[in-house]
């Protein structure tokens, strides 16, 4: 054993299989609705993936050794923070040796900064409460002026990564906020007739997008974050929903239908399964086709 | 030869240093947790065969593992990790360093150092903390190749993540080979192997260190179905004479199947494997009463198998089958032992475990087999640990 050579065995082999620098500019994002807002900021210049699918859960996707390669070969990283990507970001972004995206580094962006989170815990909260998100409810992307602000974040990223862009990404940017200013009167005007109407949601992921469009969360299928339901909590919302004149429950497609659909039979209340990310449903390809099928699934749900 | 490790090493991290421009670091408070193991044991037969240090090892309640984890980015070229283990034996409390080592964050060319004291990356099972393991025991192979407590010790690694279309990784460490972490290397559990006492052996040059080269790989064979497999070498200094040594081979191999739409990341199924060799040479030596006795190679060899099933939101079902031909001179057992297991595990939440497990223990110089029966818990505090797959 030479530990020598196989040190110089080592940088031979990785001098060789060197990568050819590409043109584009690579971003690799958490989630697609993350991916979705920066096709939108970065259009010709960069190619976008997104680690988890829309159909996944964001809280628990596995650290893959792929997508360690997939970050390895990132100009820019994005994620949407808050903690929401806890349990498996941090060996990814380890195990991808990438300098470039680092936390702190020019290429890693936050898409959560300069966003007021809802639901920063005001007392001191421990994990009886369940698996609490400490820094405010992650949930940011589901309210299209905070889409704004992660379209901001990104362009920052992006500029910082690849400043020769620098104009068009400000263009682009400013192209999807009027666009989004726009849609976004739209989408108001078509739950305008709900206002202050109720709903259950099995998670807690809808709040920035139920208070951005005037509805209220009655209550949750999970009595506390992450803890599944008990029957005593069941008994609850069975008495909560004709109380509250609930009229749908919110189910991310994720989760097992099982106490949704009992809820549903036993109060007569309507399930509403609802993607909270871009591809998670068919015809939901980006951004803005998101909030489209959101508002017109939930018009159509609550009439 | 070692110095000239040594300088390449220097040299190496000088030219990154000077390829780093300096950025400001920001600053994190560190993640703290404290993960609690404890469990309750009966077994058939007192006279059993748990030999890992963080096994039930004894009938009624043990403290398994209490592991205090500190982690955090340094500044912006290094992060630091260390987890210290509490431990009890007979009343007495004691403090070990299990692990504590750095790791840089931003190595060019996929390139990646860590140092310090850590767990050698031999195959999937040595470097897991305990309560990270499927099972509520080392498995016999690990047991017998790196002792009670795993194969660990200070030392250096250098590994690379290869620009291949897929996962290729490579690794090689250097590390110390003494210490009752370093078993089949400058340690021997008793004092003698194969009735050669153990020399006390200082390192002179780099052949005293003990190596290892891994290369584990990854593909998805599709979108729910991920495959790893590794293959581990390791070769040190043993202490039955001055220039003897012992090389261990290992083959890894793990496929886990979980549907891209799990309800918070069940169901699943996952297989494991582990195959090892060892190759000790004994030394010759003269004994007390004049005996001599000459060199001889000494071949081990074991594999374990095991499945986990997440057939239900918070519930897993595990079994693992285990081979090892403990002909082994370290090993108390002797002839072929094998070991089959079974459990279930129920999870409250992210933060804690309930475990029942069940071994049947068959080993050819006992006429009855040991049936043991464990009931395993675990509690999380502190910082939300990490998912490694
Ligand atoms: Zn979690």
């Amino acid at each position: 054993m030479r530990p020598i050579y196989l040190i110089a065995s080592f940088l031979l082999i990785l001098q060789i299989a060197r990568p050819v620098e590409a043109a584009p500019v690579n971003v690799v994002t958490t989630t697609e609705d993350l991916a979705a807002i920066a096709k939108e900021v970065g259009g010709e210049r960069v190619e976008v993936e997104s680690l988890a699918k829309g159909v996944q859960d964001p809280h628990f996707i596995e650290a893959k050794p792929s997508f360690m390669l997939k970050l390895a070969r990132a100009d820019l990283f994005v994620q949407v923070g808050l903690e929401l990507e806890q349990a498996w970001v941090g060996p990814l972004l380890l195990g991808a040796r990438n300098g470039k995206i680092r936390s702190g580094a020019p290429g890693f962006v936050d898409a959560s900064r300069g966003i007021t989170a809802l639901e920063v815990p005001t007392e001191p909260i421990d994990r009886s409460a369940g698996d609490v998100h400490l820094q405010g409810n992650p949930h940011i992307w589901l309210d299209p002026m905070n889409g704004k602000q992660i379209a901001r974040n990104i362009a920052e990223g992006l500029k910082r990564v690849d400043p020769k862009g620098a104009a068009e990404y400000d263009r682009n940017l400013a192209g999807f906020s009027t666009r989004i200013d726009a849609a976004l009167s739209r989408w108001q005007e078509k739950m305008k007739p709900f206002e202050g109407a109720k709903v259950i949601t099995y998670h807690n992921s809808w709040p920035y997008f139920l208070k951005r469009f005037g509805l209220v969360a009655a209550g949750y299928i999970e009595p506390k974050p992450g803890i599944p339901s008990s029957t005593s909590h069941m008994r609850e919302l069975i008495a909560l929903i004709p109380r509250e004149q609930v009229k749908g429950i919110l189910m991310e497609p994720y989760f097992s239908d099982q106490a949704p659909k009992f809820l549903a039979e036993k109060t007569g209340a309507k399930v509403v399964p609802l993607p909270p990310s871009v591809s998670a449903s068919a015809g939901v390809n980006d951004y803005f086709e998101l909030f489209d099928h959101l508002t017109n699934r939930l018009a159509e749900a609550l009439r | 030869m070692m110095r000239s490790i040594l300088f390449a090493l220097i040299l190496f991290g000088a030219i990154l240093g000077i390829a780093l421009p300096a950025r400001s670091a920001q600053t994190f408070n560190p993640e703290i947790s404290l993960d609690g193991l404890f469990s309750a044991a009966t077994f058939s037969d007192p006279d059993h065969l748990q030999f890992g240090a963080h096994d039930p090892n004894k009938r009624g309640f043990t403290l398994q593992n209490l592991e205090l984890t500190l982690a955090g980015n340094v500044d912006p070229y290094f992060r630091g990790e260390a987890h210290l283990i509490f431990g009890l034996e007979d009343g007495e409390s004691f403090i070990e360093v299990e692990e504590a080592f750095l790791t840089t964050l931003s190595l060019p060319y996929g390139l990646q150092i860590m140092g310090g004291q850590f767990f050698t990356r031999f195959g999937r099972q040595n470097p897991l903390h305990p309560h990270a393991w499927d099972f509520a025991d080392q498995n016999i192979i690990n047991t017998l190749m790196f002792g009670g407590d795993g194969l660990r010790s200070p030392g250096i690694q250098l590994s690379a993540l290869l620009p291949l279309p897929f996962y290729l990784e490579l690794i090689g460490s250097a590390q110390n080979a003494e210490g009752e972490t370093a078993t089949s290397f400058l340690f021997a559990p008793g004092e003698t192997f194969a009735g050669r006492p153990i020399l006390e052996r200082d390192v002179h040059d780099e052949g005293d260190l003990l190596y290892l080269s891994r290369i584990k790989t990854s593909l998805d064979l599709s979108e729910s179905v991920t495959l790893v497999a590794g293959t581990s070498h390791l070769f040190g200094p043993n202490g039955t004479g001055e220039n003897t040594s012992t090389r261990i081979h290992g083959v890894d191999l793990f496929v886990k199947w979980k549907p891209l739409t799990a309800d918070h990341g069940w169901p699943f199924v996952t297989f494991q494997g582990e195959a090892m060799r060892r190759s000790y040479e004994a030394g010759e030596a003269t004994l007390d009463d004049g005996t001599v006795l000459s060199g001889e190679k000494f071949k081990t060899d074991g594999f374990y198998i095991q499945s986990l099933y997440g057939f239900k939101r918070r519930w897993v079902a595990g079994i693992r089958y285990e081979q090892a031909d403990a002909t082994d001179p370290v090993d108390p057992a002797s002839g072929e032992r094998w070991r089959a297991s079974s459990n279930l595990t129920f999870y409250p939440s992210e933060f804690s475990k309930i475990r029942l497990q069940y071994n049947y223990d068959k080993s050819d110089d006992r006429d009855d087999p040991i049936h043991a029966v464990f009931i395993q818990y675990e509690f999380l505090i502190g910082a939300h640990g990490a998912h490694t797959f």
